[in-house]
This record gives structure tokens, C-alpha cells and sequence, in this order.
């Protein structure tokens, strides 16, 4: 993986270094924000009529904050990481990282106060008025040009299996941000997309999956095949089950869309090809996740010693059952139930925290070590992070499994006279349970961000305080 | 031979891992085909509503049980085919048509509290849904709404067809205060629209947009100077609160359905 120079590469990891602490402070942030929402739902009061505050507006926050903030910068400090590793080079432009990680922080910035103000596109992730849009095509761009010409710089023979992955999800998410975010502005506040109907609900969905498809899993699944074989100590399970994986996901990914448009205006082929390619998407995502978790295969013992290798294998247990939950949803018949519910909502979250996040939190606390070259303040607390995730993480897809399915069958039930059995505002009351369990859950996973970033604080003063006492052992 | 010259899978394999650029232009090609095959034909194909200059809607045609075609300004509102020809005497039933200035106005307002989050407008063809909510969405009902406004979530019921449902006052104390009408609502307290005046510049800026539109534009003969600059007085004295109440009062009574006809096909 890491070629064996003669003199050590001198990298670039100060900007990797700033990406990591924003990633752990955005966790914090974002997840809170979406239990607050969450509690909206369960005690409307929370909405304390204030209109910044409300639901409509703050919830887009929640999602661009987790997604974009969080999100973003575990991949871009993962990224950075793996693409000097893997390629036995500093990066092709130090500077133009620095543009990189100010620019994607001002965008975030931008977000935190325009989204409560109410500034919004009106498309689900992907509601940043327009000129934050231009923002974020520009800082992207300069992120795809540094990433691109990094590996074209490489000192190894061969791309990492990660730096692919990677590179798909650079191409795709240009594709997808320019072509959704065409719109006519009418001013600083309002624009509207050139589309219409038909056409904009396809593209927001081709725009709203692959978001997940290539950002929130591609992106994540370079994280996976570089720090599962890295904290574990062992080789990729498959290198030719590695290359299917790739080719299979980034082409196939890019048709799922059409499912979250089945039985709507959408022509009825578009969706049905939608979810035939989602069925078929099984195969690349159980190939994948096996890939990942078989390279534990003679290490397994590890698990009950490395609390940060829990991390990174449960997670790639709740990517197997996501991308299994996905598939079975995008089946018509069950995606006649499961539409408009909360089921969407669960499904979304056991990948969003079970995958993404759990996969994001082992990659962090590999990467503190090494970057700031020392142990956990207290690798304790980090067992704890585990078990409090896995709790928080369960209790909250679980709420919205079942309250989900119970919302869909409410709705579709007839009484014995033929007529509906329920009004609407009866599935309201029948979740408010739900909510206030989901809301629970979301609080205790939430909880273990402010453990993982008191222990990250902590073991960074720890560092430098052995650095200042020890400079010549701490440059080794 | 050294490990680095050996070839684990196909010789193209290898040839892509090595070369960035190779790499870069495989994946460029990969990702854009499935885009290309679901939308691309959206822009051309019957029944996805591309009604732009051309009043068959790209061939468009429903047909009732006896399989004769319903004509498509039956449909879409078409000024110069319908007995009512402007948008005063527009009346439900006459077709598709664009928004009127203060509707505009509420629909800009929906957006930015991001009702869309919790409401869905798109009725899908189950028996539910139609005993729910009405008649299931077609295409043609949103081929004026730029930034389209389905949604993906019912944490409040579907609104495709809520115009006319409640009354102007129903409505009126029900965003205000949603929980004095309903007690089990978990919808917040928009009672802050009364407050504040519609934003005429805003709403006179948006219809010129509609008009600019590359695809399904608001047709100048219907969004017409006249038109647009008689929209301030239409919005004097009006608030956010009935803008956003006009909106919801124009949902779903626009196109007159026909018994048996299949408007999916």
C-alpha cells in the first residue's frame, strides 16, 4: 500500500489535521441540531414561535450540517490522508488545500445563517440559496483539481482501491450539484429551478440518491478500504472482489433515483427501472461490505481488544443491512407502504449513523493517533463512544422501522363498512411515542460525539504537552 | 518479476489503476450513463408534461373507455382555445394553469418555512389515497412549478388537492395556531405570516422569472406586461398569512378528471 522509500515523505497533514477537529466539532453540531428537530416533532412547544427555529427551517440545517459539515470534513481529511499515504507524495498543493478547508468552512458559516433565515431552494438537500451554491462549486472544484493531480503525482505504480472510490464520488457529485442547482435567481433569497414537475423531481431524486450513493457511501467506502486494512493489520480480503465492487456501484448507483418517485407522475418505466437497478445493487453493496469485514478474517480476535476496529466492523454491518433495507423499499409494492412514512426515515439513519458515521468515528480516532503520533487520552472513553453509538444508533432506527411501517398500514386500513379506518391525525397521535423514543435515541447517540470530542481535546493537549517536554521523541 | 508488474485482474484493469487520467475519464463515462437513460428522455417523451410551445405536450394523449382522446387544452388551461380567456375568468375545471400573483407569493412562502419537508403534493393511484386526499396526481398539474413540490415525507397529509377543502378561516387559524383546530398536530405556529406584508418586488421579479423559464416557461400571452404589472395591486394590503391560504386554496381543482380514463398511459 505505502511504498518503502529510502528517506521518509515529508506530508502535507496540517490541513488534515484542522479537517479532522472541524469533522468531530461538526459531528457534535450536526447531530445535536437533529435531535432537536426530532424533539420538535414529539413536543411541538420546541418550535417556541420562533420562526429561525422551526422545524421548516432547521431541519435543513440538521441535514446539510450532518451531510456536508460533518460529512464533508471526514472526507476530506480521510482523503487527504489516503491520497499522501497510498501515493508516497505530499499533495500536489498544499495552499490550494488551505482555499479547500476555509472556503468549505465559510460555506458552513453561510448555511448556519441562511438556512434559519429561511433562504431555500425548496429542493431536499440541496436547499443552499444560489450563490452559496456557486460557493460550494468553486471550493469543490479546487478539492477535485488538488485530489486528481495528487495521484497523478503519486510515487506507487498502481491507484489505492481508496483514491477510486473517491475520485467517482469528485466526478459525480460535480454532475450532480451543477445540473440540480440550475436556477434563475430572483434575488439574494429566492431563486427557482429552470425545471419544472416531471423533469426537477427526477432530477432532484437523480441529485438526492447519489448524494448517498456516491458522497454519503462512495466517499465512505474509500474510508473503509483503507483504514479497516490499516487498524486491523491486515491485507483487502479481495482485490478482484475490490475492483467489482467499484465498477459495479458507480455504475449502478446513478439509476436508484427513480425509486423514491414510484407511483407519482414520474412515467411509470422510470421508476420501475429504477428499482430493478436497485435490487440488482445487492450484489456490488454485500460484495462490498464481505470485502470489508472478511479482511478481519484471522484477526477477529482484535475486536476484543481494539475499540476502534468495533467501530469500523459494526459499521460495515449496518452498511450490509442498509443496502439491504434499500433495495426491499425500492420494490414497488413495498414501496406503496413504506413512501411518505418513516420508514424512509430509519432507513436513511441506520445508514447515515450506523454506516457513515460509525465508519467516520474508527477512521477519526486512527487518524488522531497517528497524526498527532500518541495513544487515546483514554481508549476507556472510546469504548464507551462504541457502546453509546450502537445504543443510540438502534433505539432511533428501530422507532422509525416500526413507526413507519405502523404509519403506512394506518393509512391504507379499511374498516368493515369500506370505508378508512383512520383519519390522518390519528397516525399523528399513534407516533408520538415514536418520536419521543427516536428523539431519545438520537440524544444518547449525540452524547457520544461530546465523549469522542473530549477525548480527541484531550488527547491533543496530551500531545502537544509531551511534545513541548520532548521535542526530539515527538519528531521521530 | 516484481510484485508491481504483476497483473491481478484483466490487463485494462491495470492499465486504468495505473494512469490518473485513464482513471479519471473511466469513471466520468460510468457515472453519466444511468443520468442519461432516466432523464434525458423525460425532456422528449408523452406524459412528462414538456408542454413548451407545442400544445400536445410532446404527443401527449389520455384516452377515455371508448378510446377516444381527450383533448389536451381539456388538460392544460390554453387561453386560445378556452371559452374563458383570461386569468380572472379562469374557472376550475378549465385546465392547468400558471399561479395568480398572490398564490405566487404563498408559494414562495411555503417554500422558505419548508412545508414541503412534512407535506407531499402527489397522490399516488391507490384506493387510499384516493378516498384521502382525491384523484391521483398527473404531470401535467406541476409543469408550472419550477422548484417542484411533491415532496418525500406525510408527517401532515398530502395537499395535491386541498384547495377547497377548508375554508379561507379554517385555514387562517389553523396556521396560526394549528393545535386550537387540531389538538394532536405537531405542526408549528406560523401565526408570524399575519404579521408581515407580502413582498411585492419579490412576487413581480418571480413572474417575470416564470416567464424566462427554459423549459415549461409561464407563456408570455398568459404572464402578459398587463398582467405582471397589475400584480401589486392584486397584492396591496395583503399579507403572507393570504398569500399562503390563496396558494393552498389553488391545489388540485384545476384539471376536470373524466371516469375511467387512464391518465397514467
Amino acid at each position: 500500500m505505502e511504498a518503502t522509500n529510502a528517506t521518509p515523505v515529508k506530508y502535507d497533514m496540517d490541513v488534515v489535521r484542522w479537517f479532522t477537529i472541524a469533522a468531530i466539532i461538526f459531528g457534535v453540531v450536526g447531530t445535536f441540531i437533529g435531535v432537536y428537530v426530532a424533539s420538535e416533532l414529539a413536543w411541538p412547544f420546541l418550535n417556541f414561535d420562533i420562526p429561525e427555529i422551526t422545524f421548516g427551517r432547521l431541519r435543513p440545517l440538521h441535514t446539510n450540517a450532518v451531510i456536508f459539515a460533518f460529512g464533508g470534513n471526514v472526507l476530506f481529511a480521510t482523503g487527504y490522508y489516503i491520497v499522501q499515504r497510498t501515493g508516497a507524495t505530499k499533495l500536489w498543493s498544499n495552499k490550494l488545500a488551505w482555499f479547500h478547508f476555509w472556503g468549505w468552512q465559510a460555506i458552513i458559516i453561510c448555511a448556519v445563517i441562511t438556512l434559519p433565515m429561511g433562504m431555500s431552494q425548496g429542493k431536499e438537500y440541496a436547499e443552499l440559496p444560489w450563490w452559496v451554491d456557486i460557493m460550494i462549486a468553486v471550493v469543490w472544484l479546487s478539492y477535485g483539481l488538488n485530489y486528481v493531480m495528487t495521484n497523478a503525482i503519486r510515487k506507487t505504480s498502481h491507484m489505492y482501491v481508496s483514491n477510486w472510490f473517491t475520485m467517482g464520488m469528485i466526478v459525480m457529485i460535480t454532475y450532480l450539484h451543477v445540473v440540480n442547482s440550475l436556477a434563475i435567481p430572483v434575488d439574494w433569497a429566492t431563486s427557482y429551478s429552470i425545471y419544472s414537475g416531471v423533469q426537477d423531481a427526477m432530477i432532484q431524486w437523480w441529485w438526492g440518491h447519489n448524494a448517498v450513493g456516491f458522497y454519503l457511501t462512495g466517499g465512505f467506502l474509500g474510508i473503509m478500504y483503507y483504514f479497516i486494512p490499516k487498524q486491523s493489520g491486515r491485507p483487502v480480503f479481495s482485490y478482484r472482489l475490490s475492483v467489482l465492487h467499484f465498477w459495479t456501484l458507480t455504475f449502478g448507483y446513478v439509476w436508484l433515483g427513480a425509486h423514491h418517485l414510484q407511483y407519482t407522475a414520474l412515467p411509470d418505466w422510470t421508476g420501475s427501472l429504477g428499482a430493478a437497478i436497485s435490487l440488482a445493487m445487492i450484489i456490488p453493496s454485500w460484495g462490498g461490505a464481505m470485502n470489508g469485514m472478511m479482511t478481519l478474517s484471522g484477526a477477529w480476535d482484535k475486536l476484543r481488544t481494539d475499540y476502534i476496529l468495533r467501530f469500523l466492523v459494526t459499521a460495515m454491518a449496518f452498511y450490509a443491512m442498509s443496502t439491504f433495507d434499500g433495495p426491499v423499499m425500492a420494490i414497488k409494492s413495498v414501496n406503496a407502504l413504506s413512501h411518505y412514512t418513516d420508514w424512509t426515515v430509519g432507513h436513511v439513519h441506520a445508514g447515515a449513523l450506523g454506516w457513515m458515521s460509525m465508519i467516520s468515528f474508527g477512521a477519526l480516532y486512527h487518524m488522531v493517533k497517528k497524526l498527532w503520533n500518541t495513544e487515546m487520552y483514554s481508549d476507556r472513553l472510546v469504548n464507551v463512544h462504541f457502546w453509546i453509538a450502537l445504543i443510540g444508533a438502534t433505539t432511533y432506527v428501530v422507532a422509525m422501522w416500526v413507526s413507519g411501517i405502523m404509519q403506512g398500514l394506518m393509512w391504507r386500513d379499511y374498516d368493515e363498512y369500506g370505508t378508512l379506518t383512520y383519519t390522518f391525525v390519528e397516525s399523528v397521535s399513534a407516533m408520538h411515542p415514536y418520536y419521543v423514543m427516536r428523539a431519545v435515541g438520537g440524544a444518547i447517540f449525540n452524547l457520544g460525539t461530546w465523549i469522542m470530542l473530549f477525548n480527541v481535546v484531550m488527547t491533543v493537549r496530551q500531545a502537544s504537552a509531551s511534545r513541548s517536554a520532548n521535542p526530539v521523541a515527538a519528531r521521530a | 518479476m516484481s510484485d508491481h508488474d504483476h497483473i491481478y485482474s484483466t490487463k485494462f484493469q491495470d492499465k486504468v489503476e495505473r494512469s490518473t487520467l485513464l482513471m479519471f475519464i473511466m469513471t466520468a463515462l460510468t457515472v453519466a450513463v444511468g443520468g442519461i437513460v432516466e432523464i434525458v428522455p423525460l425532456f422528449y417523451l408523452p406524459n412528462t408534461a414538456m408542454c413548451q410551445n407545442d400544445p400536445t405536450c410532446n404527443g401527449t394523449s389520455h384516452k377515455d373507455l371508448q378510446g377516444n382522446a381527450i383533448p389536451m387544452d381539456k388538460i392544460v388551461w390554453n387561453p386560445a382555445t378556452s371559452a374563458h380567456k383570461t386569468m380572472e375568468d379562469w374557472m376550475p375545471g378549465d385546465g392547468v394553469r400558471p399561479y395568480k400573483p398572490l398564490e405566487l407569493a404563498g408559494r414562495e412562502v411555503y417554500i422558505r418555512e419548508g412545508c414541503f419537508l412534512c407535506h407531499s403534493q402527489m397522490i399516488r393511484p391507490f384506493r387510499d389515497e384516493k378516498d384521502r386526499y382525491g384523484h391521483y396526481s398527473i404531470a401535467e398539474e406541476s409543469m408550472y412549478d419550477h422548484t417542484y413540490q411533491w415532496g418525500s415525507k406525510r408527517t401532515g397529509p398530502d395537499l395535491a388537492r386541498v384547495g377547497g377543502k377548508y375554508s379561507d378561516e379554517w385555514h387562517r387559524k389553523h396556521l396560526k395556531y394549528p393545535r386550537d383546530v387540531v389538538p394532536e398536530s405537531v405542526m408549528p405556529n406560523f401565526f408570524f405570516l399575519e404579521k408581515a406584508p407580502v413582498d411585492v418586488t419579490k412576487t413581480v421579479k418571480t413572474m417575470e422569472v416564470m416567464t424566462k423559464m427554459p423549459f415549461n416557461p409561464v407563456p408570455k400571452t398568459i404572464y402578459s406586461a398587463e398582467y405582471i404589472a397589475a400584480a401589486p395591486e392584486a397584492l396591496k394590503g395583503k399579507t403572507e398569512l393570504d398569500a399562503v391560504i390563496a396558494f393552498l386554496q389553488s391545489l388540485g381543482n384545476e384539471v376536470k378528471f373524466e371516469e375511467g380514463v387512464n391518465y397514467r398511459d
